[in-house]
């Protein structure tokens, strides 16, 4: 496994400040503050229904918080379309997968490019020379994607036809070819045997160590995200129980009576 | 012989009139994944409005582009009132929202101008061109002709804008996942904005065509069934499809009226098309150019 001392932490990038979210009646979050640092693995771990998603879902902009304020590269908001979050360079995955499942691999993950293509409709439409040479250039960028991820056999079959393992390694494609900032990830090995987890581990490893890329993410199996998040955010029905170092976490006693019920 | 390629030339050219509104839904589908039930009702729309215009006065350059105008205002209005606040919602959500719009739009229409029936004149006169009847011995309507002309024109202004570029990538992305498209940048209400207000001076364009040829009445909401063969022929999602199957409709309908018609007491052309429709939806279902659905089970 890579080893995380590579890539030196660097200044907070993202804070989350008194962020509350309610549907209706149902409190989704309260009042949850945390921030997240330069080129770190942040996990948000939690029971079911305890938040974790709908928190990734304020951070691009999906949810739009009743209170609190969110700091991203020193720009403070409330709330954000999710396509100036993608913008601002933040790219995601999805729980449920979300991909454009009638469209092959390679369309799939350069639609992630979108935002770096620069040539107008027209440009683009008649052709023209400069709009050629930016569709060749993503294309390469793409590729490298592509070859990172080991996915070059399956480059141009269509997306609805492969195993979910690899679905989800398509989807991650996708977010980094954004070159984003900040990815966050929705249970990236949720529903993955233990091989395809191995891989995936990797890969997030791979992307935080080579790409400097901060990575926020959501998962539940425990092995994995001691293992590899530098930090680590617990969520137990909307509330924050618990903020730290994986070994903090782990020997928290709210953490655990959470995860293991208390006995009362 | 020359009898059937009249036949034959005048069902093509009419084909291309069913083409110019199955454009319209293509456009919409193309985006958002749906069939939109109320294009038949901007066909109308547009066309009512622009002989009220000519009513109030205006002259007929003056006219075009106002009622341009207020198809493009109303396609926008239709995105930042129907459409936004449905983002991330069933297809079928979307669906039932534009058949909710036809009937607004069709009584908008009638409440502006009233409900009468009226004559429309391009100055296109709909008789033979003398030439080709010298010449060649078939006769071809001057209409029809310059509505092809305007037709072509139309589809390969829009095939070229909507083909193989990052745009085509980003409306076939937006119609498959509002989510992800969002997450990945693409401005999706803008995008919707565009091809609804794109759609809008396409009913347009079909409105005023049809409506100098049927007069411009509330039957043209109808014409808007006779794309739906035109659809299911050439795909949902497809410019070229939309033109080809056009073609077929018209040639087929006409020819079948003509050479079968006196077999089985005549008026078949007012059902043929869907019956070749039926026939194509057992072999090829999502059409000549349409995209294959692709299915892991």
């Amino acid at each position: 496994m890579t080893t995380a001392a590579a890539r030196p932490i660097g200044d907070v990038i993202l804070t989350l400040e008194h962020i509350s979210l309610a549907f209706g009646g149902v409190k989704a979050l309260a009042d949850i503050s945390f921030d997240v640092r330069e080129h770190e693995i942040r996990a948000i771990i939690g029971p079911n229904g305890a938040g974790k998603s709908s928190m990734l879902n304020v951070i691009n902009g999906v949810y739009r918080p009743q209170e609190g304020t969110i700091t991203f590269r020193g720009e403070v908001r409330r709330n954000m379309e999710p396509h100036h979050a993608a913008a601002q360079g933040i790219a995601r995955t999805f729980q449920n997968i979300a991909l454009f499942k009638g469209m092959s691999v390679l369309d799939n993950i350069m639609t992630g490019r979108n935002l770096r293509m620069r040539t107008s409709f027209i440009e683009h439409a008649l052709h023209w020379g400069r709009a050629n040479r930016e569709e060749i250039e993503n294309r390469h960028r793409v590729e490298e994607i592509i070859d990172f991820l080991e996915i070059q056999h399956i480059r141009k079959a269509p997306v609805g036809k492969l195993p979910y393992g690899l679905q989800k390694r398509v989807e991650l494609a996708r977010a980094l070819a954004a070159e984003p900032s900040l990815l966050l990830l929705d249970e990236p090995m949720a529903g993955m045997n233990v091989e395809e987890k191995q891989d995936m581990c990797r890969f997030v490893l791979d992307v935080n160590g080579q790409y400097g890329t901060t990575i926020v993410l959501i998962e539940h199996d425990m092995g994995v995200v001691m293992d590899i998040s530098d930090r680590v955010v617990v969520l137990d029905y909307g509330r924050k129980i618990g903020d730290g170092v994986p070994d903090e976490v782990r020997s928290s006693k709210a953490v655990i009576d959470a995860y293991l019920g208390a006995a009362h | 012989m020359q009898f059937f390629f009249e036949v034959l030339i005048g069902g093509l050219l009419s084909g291309v009139m069913y083409s110019l509104v199955a454009l319209g839904f293509v456009l919409i589908y193309k985006a958002s994944g749906v069939f939109n039930f109320a294009q038949g009702s901007m066909v109308f729309f547009a066309a009512l409005t622009f002989v009220g215009l000519l009513e109030k006065g205006l002259g007929f350059w003056l006219a075009l582009p106002a009622t341009l105008a207020v198809m493009i205002v109303l396609g926008l209005v239709i995105e930042r009132i129907v459409l936004r606040p449905l983002i991330n919602q069933p297809q079928i959500t979307l669906f039932m929202a534009t058949i909710g719009l036809s009937f607004f739009i069709e009584g908008l229409a009638q409440l502006m101008w009233g409900a009468n029936v009226r004559g429309l004149e391009l100055g296109i006169q709909d008789e033979p061109l003398q030439w080709v009847s010298d010449v060649a011995g078939v006769n071809v309507s001057k209409f029809d002709l310059v509505a092809a002309g305007i037709a072509a024109v139309l589809v390969s202004t829009l095939a070229i804008f909507f083909s193989r570029t990052r745009i085509g990538r980003a409306l076939r992305a937006v119609a498959d996942d509002h989510q992800a498209a969002l997450a990945v940048g693409i401005p999706l209400q803008q995008i919707w904005g565009i091809v609804w207000a794109v759609a809008g001076a396409v009913a347009l364009v079909a409105g005023l065509l049809w409506g100098a040829r049927n007069g411009v009445q509330f039957a043209l909401t109808f014409v808007a069934l006779k794309a739906l063969p035109v659809l299911i022929l050439g795909g949902f999602e497809s410019i070229p499809g939309a033109v080809v199957g056009g073609l077929i409709v018209g040639a087929s309908e006409k020819l079948a009226e003509v050479y079968v018609g006196p077999y089985v007491g005549g008026g078949i052309e007012g059902w043929f098309p869907y019956v070749l429709a039926l026939l194509f939806l057992l072999v090829r279902p999502e059409g000549l150019f349409g995209e294959k659905i692709i299915r892991r089970i």
